[in-house]
């Protein structure tokens, strides 16, 4: 795998961090993969492997915000779940640079994600958040707001009661909830779901992480609560200096979120370019079917129809080639005999894996 | 179909908390929220006709039990009255029938029935409760574990619960009173222990599975909760309402069983419900029909009320805890 | 029979509200709307906005807490509401047919996909053998892009575009003149949604049947009706040509709704954000609904519901409609 990307320029006015001086990037992944087991037990053998995260290898600057789409089932999520630690990782390496490394290990040394466990991780996971997709199913029913955000704050021991309190109610009101006292002892099912949602950015960024993986946080909400949350993560990300890792299966959205975009497919980055080049000048045939799949809200325009053929492929045991294969328009005899082609740079900083681009 | 929930803005606070500074009014402002629950609960067990009777008689059985060492300190006299070794020399012939100085009669030995039955009560309570935290006790924390890890854990413990659900319980009472002198406490923990490690564990796990999956756990982890925080912060407390209606069922079960055993003459217990017929049945009453109804009424109908008070108390609780039932009474 | 230009479906002034626990809310209020044969129809708005009410008042399949406080839906001139429940029972299907929000809820998991559609088309004696039905089917299946094998398979067999084909082949069964679709492809991947909407537009105009299209994607909504209504706090509170409401839309709420909808293709405008939440419908604001979010509003959108402003078929509640061309009607 020779695919390593530099970090590219943001696309737009949102800067991505500049105090990363040495030009480091804050996640590295290389050949990150992740297998699930089927029909494994106790004391026996699983008979097949699905492959969730096949060879994943992608950077992401500080403060940048990068998408991560792909229709569902295509491992986006689980990318997501192996940044953070939720799951562990089959193979592949995960490697974050903190800016602010004061606490361990030393500064600027960069923090293996295989080696952070123990006291390691509790210092981990102050650096490194998630947002989830359900507003509703996030939030443990019988806490309160304060209880719910604090959560980070109390099982680090950060602080004493008057503390937590004045941090809470200082992000409840960041996250645009005022007046932010009301909400401290409201149950998660007295508010709406935009209002939850905000609750769940407050929950993650009160510990003022530097990255924090976004899993589907407005697919569950509806369009005027949307638009709010999707500013709101904006501007703390400028605000706070945080980093995205924004996973979606709404192209739009990630338009709107996102400097650079990663589109997968069965496992697999397809293709991972800025923002707006990916729109205008997509060069993987599933990308192209993904972009022209999206309707328009614009009666006088024509979409064509997207060009692919049949349905999702099993990721249970895929076969060597291309994952694209049997559903891509230009497949040709070299991509039926070949294994799955490697990710490379064809223009400046747009990544492709095809052999007929 | 569902009924469209009305959205809107959040209606204004019922207390405006303005946590300024100070522990105090924070503290204060949670114990209002528990009270608020508390009391929706309540309300809600209150308006079930099985709640409202059991609460009943529940109460009245612990006035019961907290009368009798009234009344042998003011009222009656120890020689005479007592549960055990009283005896009264009024009556010509044992057992008497009720009489204005024995409501209830006397017992073969020539004892008060009605002191007898006061006494009694206090242990039963403090059996069927004592058994029923450590049931609920074992059972949520082996519920809980379990599910959370998994694996061999899990597999131990559950085969463990499905072993003691083989086994039968009071025939293994049985024998256990028979090898050592099972006294009160020791009653409760070994029906605790046979009860919890039993269906209870089985539920209460099944319960802690379907929290284990919640995004909200995943949530925890992220934040940075470690396995005890996630354990005994968001799984058990989950556990804790279905794991007060199975106390309710123990406490039944308990009762019973220490009838059942006290009958057979296996315990070591200075009085209870199940001595009280024992010592009718061995002087040979019980085949007495109805004439001798004190001996056998008294304390067979207070079992029956008391487990069946605590059976219904867990029937409405159930209600309480479980809102798939509550929507049926809207 | 009746006139071929008379619109297939009138909906005349129709209210409906739930009784709840919180009180009355009121889900529709005095939505009219008419629908010619052969065209579609959609219904665009937020959750809670009574879109899915809507649907369920046409197919009379509402929750026991509903009450329809005043209007009338006439099917073919005839007024459904009228109907007894074993009239409605055949009018279902046959004339009008759903399809809802989750598949899967609609398949019975025990049987065979096309058994369960060949059921439904006998229990309306649409074909007269079985034979006949089996065929019937296999050329559903076809329609909708499944291969007719596909019948003889189990619900869980099926993928979720697949599944959502086959509720589409069951609605079609019986030759409906209406069917209504509740957010069919919400759950479904862009490419999937794109090939279900492709079909179903293609069905629509090959079988002339009228078609309602409820969704919240505004874009779905564009490329396949004809004639859209946009729906707020149980109002329709804008309808006209899908080209005339996207392109010049009147009503600030629809122009909010679409600047806040981002979009893939042109220019990256900013997205507008929409303050607030929709009201509780227990409680609606006085005036139009929507002035507490509204940047246009000024003393008379406050007390006073707005009038319709009208040009030709597009219409909109508004007392500051975006559009001048809509004025109000004399």
């Amino acid at each position: 795998m020779e695919s390593v990307s530099n970090t590219p320029e943001a696309p737009n006015a949102r800067t991505p961090g500049s105090e990363a001086s040495d030009g480091e990037p804050l996640v590295a992944v290389h050949g990150l993969t992740k297998l699930f087991p089927v029909g494994a037990g106790p004391f026996r053998k699983p008979s097949s492997f699905i492959h969730a995260v096949d060879d994943v290898s992608f950077q992401l600057g500080h403060g940048e915000s990068l998408g991560l789409v792909g229709e569902s089932g295509c491992g986006k999520t689980t990318v997501g779940k192996l940044l953070v630690k939720l799951l562990e990782p089959t193979d592949g390496e995960i490697v974050f640079r903190f800016a602010d490394d004061s606490v361990a290990p030393a500064a600027d040394d960069p923090w293996d994600s295989a080696a952070i466990r123990g006291r390691l991780l509790r210092s981990f996971r102050r650096r490194v958040q998630m947002i989830f997709q359900d507003p509703y199913e996030s939030m443990n029913p019988r806490r309160t707001i304060y209880d719910i955000i604090s959560e980070p704050l109390s099982v680090q021991g950060m602080g004493d009661v008057q503390y937590r309190v004045d941090r809470v109610l200082e992000i409840l009101t960041l996250v645009g909830l005022a007046p932010a006292g009301a909400f401290l002892f409201r149950h998660p099912h007295e508010l709406s779901g935009g209002q939850r949602q905000r609750i769940a950015i407050a929950r993650a960024l009160v510990i003022r992480p530097s990255f924090v993986v976004a899993d589907e946080p407005t697919s569950m909400l509806d369009v005027s609560s949307r638009t709010g949350v999707m500013s709101l993560m904006q501007d703390l990300a400028t605000e706070l200096g945080v980093a995205y890792l924004y996973v979606t299966h709404d192209l739009a959205v990630a338009r709107y979120m996102c400097h650079r975009i990663a589109v997968m497919y069965l496992g697999k980055v397809v293709e991972l370019a800025e923002t707006e080049e990916l729109l205008r000048n997509p060069l993987h045939p599933y990308t192209k079917a993904l972009l022209s799949a999206v309707p328009v809200a614009d009666p006088g325009r024509r979409r064509q129809v997207p060009d692919i053929r049949g349905d999702l492929a099993t990721p249970i045991d895929p076969p060597s080639r291309c994952r694209f294969y049997e559903r891509c328009p230009a497949a040709t005899e070299r991509c039926l005999n070949h294994p799955h082609p490697p990710i490379e740079e064809k223009t400046p900083g747009h990544l492709v894996a095809c052999y007929e681009v | 179909m569902t009924t469209p929930v009305p959205v809107g803005p959040i209606p204004t606070p019922e207390f405006e908390v303005e946590l300024g500074r100070g522990r105090v009014r924070f503290v204060l402002a949670r114990l209002r929220l528990m009270w608020r629950s508390f009391r929706s609960g309540w309300g809600i067990f209150m308006e079930s006709r099985m709640g409202r009777l059991s609460l009943f008689t529940i109460v009245a059985f612990a006035l019961m039990a907290a009368a009798h060492p009234i009344l042998m300190a003011f009222v009656w006299d120890p020689a005479t009255y007592d549960p055990v070794t009283g005896y009264s020399f009024d009556q010509v012939e044992q057992p008497a029938p009720p009489s204005w100085k024995h409501p209830l009669g006397t017992d073969p030995l020539g004892r008060d029935v009605l002191s007898q039955l006061l006494y009694s009560t206090r242990s039963e309570f403090v059996l069927g409760i004592t058994a029923a935290l450590v049931t609920v006790g074992i059972a949520t924390f082996v519920g809980a574990v379990a599910a959370y890890y998994g694996r061999l854990l899990d597999a131990f413990f559950m085969r463990l619960a499905d072993l003691i659900i083989a086994l039968p319980a009071i025939s293994l009472l049985i024998v256990l009173s028979a090898l050592f002198h099972l006294n009160l406490f020791y009653l409760a923990l070994i029906i605790g222990v046979l009860g919890g490690f039993g269906g209870t564990a089985i539920i209460l796990k099944s319960q802690a599975l379907s929290i284990k999956v919640k995004p909200f756990i995943e949530a925890a982890r992220v934040a940075g909760g470690g396995d005890f925080h996630i354990i005994f912060v968001h799984i058990i407390p989950h556990l804790l309402p279905l794991a007060l209606l199975y106390m309710m069922f123990t406490v039944t079960s308990a009762i019973f069983a220490e009838a059942v055993l006290s009958f057979l003459g296996l315990l070591d217990l200075r009085m209870s419900w199940g001595i009280m017929i024992h010592t009718a049945n061995t002087g040979g009453y019980l085949l007495g029909g109805t004439r001798y109804w004190w001996l056998i009424v008294p304390a067979g109908a207070s079992i029956t009320l008391l487990c069946s008070a605590f059976y219904l108390a867990g029937r409405a609780l159930d209600e309480v805890v479980n809102p798939r039932l509550r929507r049926r009474n809207d | 029979m009746t006139d071929r230009s008379d619109p297939l479906l009138t909906v005349d002034g129709l209210s409906l509200s739930y009784q709840t626990r919180q009180g009355e809310v009121q889900a529709i209020r005095n939505v009219s709307f008419e629908l010619a044969r052969g065209s579609a129809l959609g219904l665009v708005g937020e959750s809670g906005c009574g879109k899915t009410s809507v649907a369920n008042c046409l197919m009379r399949l509402l929750p026991d807490n509903a009450r329809l406080s005043a209007g009338r839906v006439l099917l073919d001139g005839q007024d459904v509401f009228l109907l007894t429940e074993e009239e409605m029972r055949l009018q279902r299907w046959r004339r009008i047919s759903m399809v809802f929000q989750a598949a899967m809820n609609v398949l019975n998991p025990v049987y065979r996909v096309g058994q369960q559609i060949i059921e439904a088309i006998e229990t309306h004696n649409v074909e007269p053998t079985d034979t006949a039905a089996r065929e019937r089917v296999a050329r559903l299946f076809r329609m909708v892009g499944l291969d007719p094998q596909l019948m003889e398979r189990y619900p869980h067999e099926f993928s979720g575009g697949m599944r959502q084909r086959a509720v589409i082949a069951m609605a079609l069964s019986c030759d409906p003149d209406l069917m209504i679709a509740d957010e069919p492809t919400t759950a479904l991947d862009v490419i999937v949604q794109d090939r279900i909407l492709r079909e179903l537009k293609a069905i629509q105009q090959q079988l002339a049947m009228s078609i309602i299209y409820i969704s919240h994607d505004i874009g779905a909504v564009a490329e396949v009706t004809d004639v859209v209504g946009v729906m707020y706090a149980g109002r329709l509170v804008e309808m006209g040509d899908t080209a005339d409401v996207f392109q010049t839309p009147a009503h600030p709420y629809t122009a909010a709704l679409m600047s806040s909808f981002p979009s893939i293709s042109g220019e990256r405008r900013p997205l507008t954000n929409l303050p607030g939440e929709p009201p509780n419908l227990s409680d609606p604001p006085p005036g139009c609904p929507f002035h507490p979010r509204c940047a246009y509003a000024t003393d008379v959108c406050r007390t006073e519901y707005p009038p319709q402003v009208k040009s030709g078929s597009h219409w909109a509640a508004c007392w500051h409609p975006l559009d001048v061309t809509l004025v109000p009607q004399s």
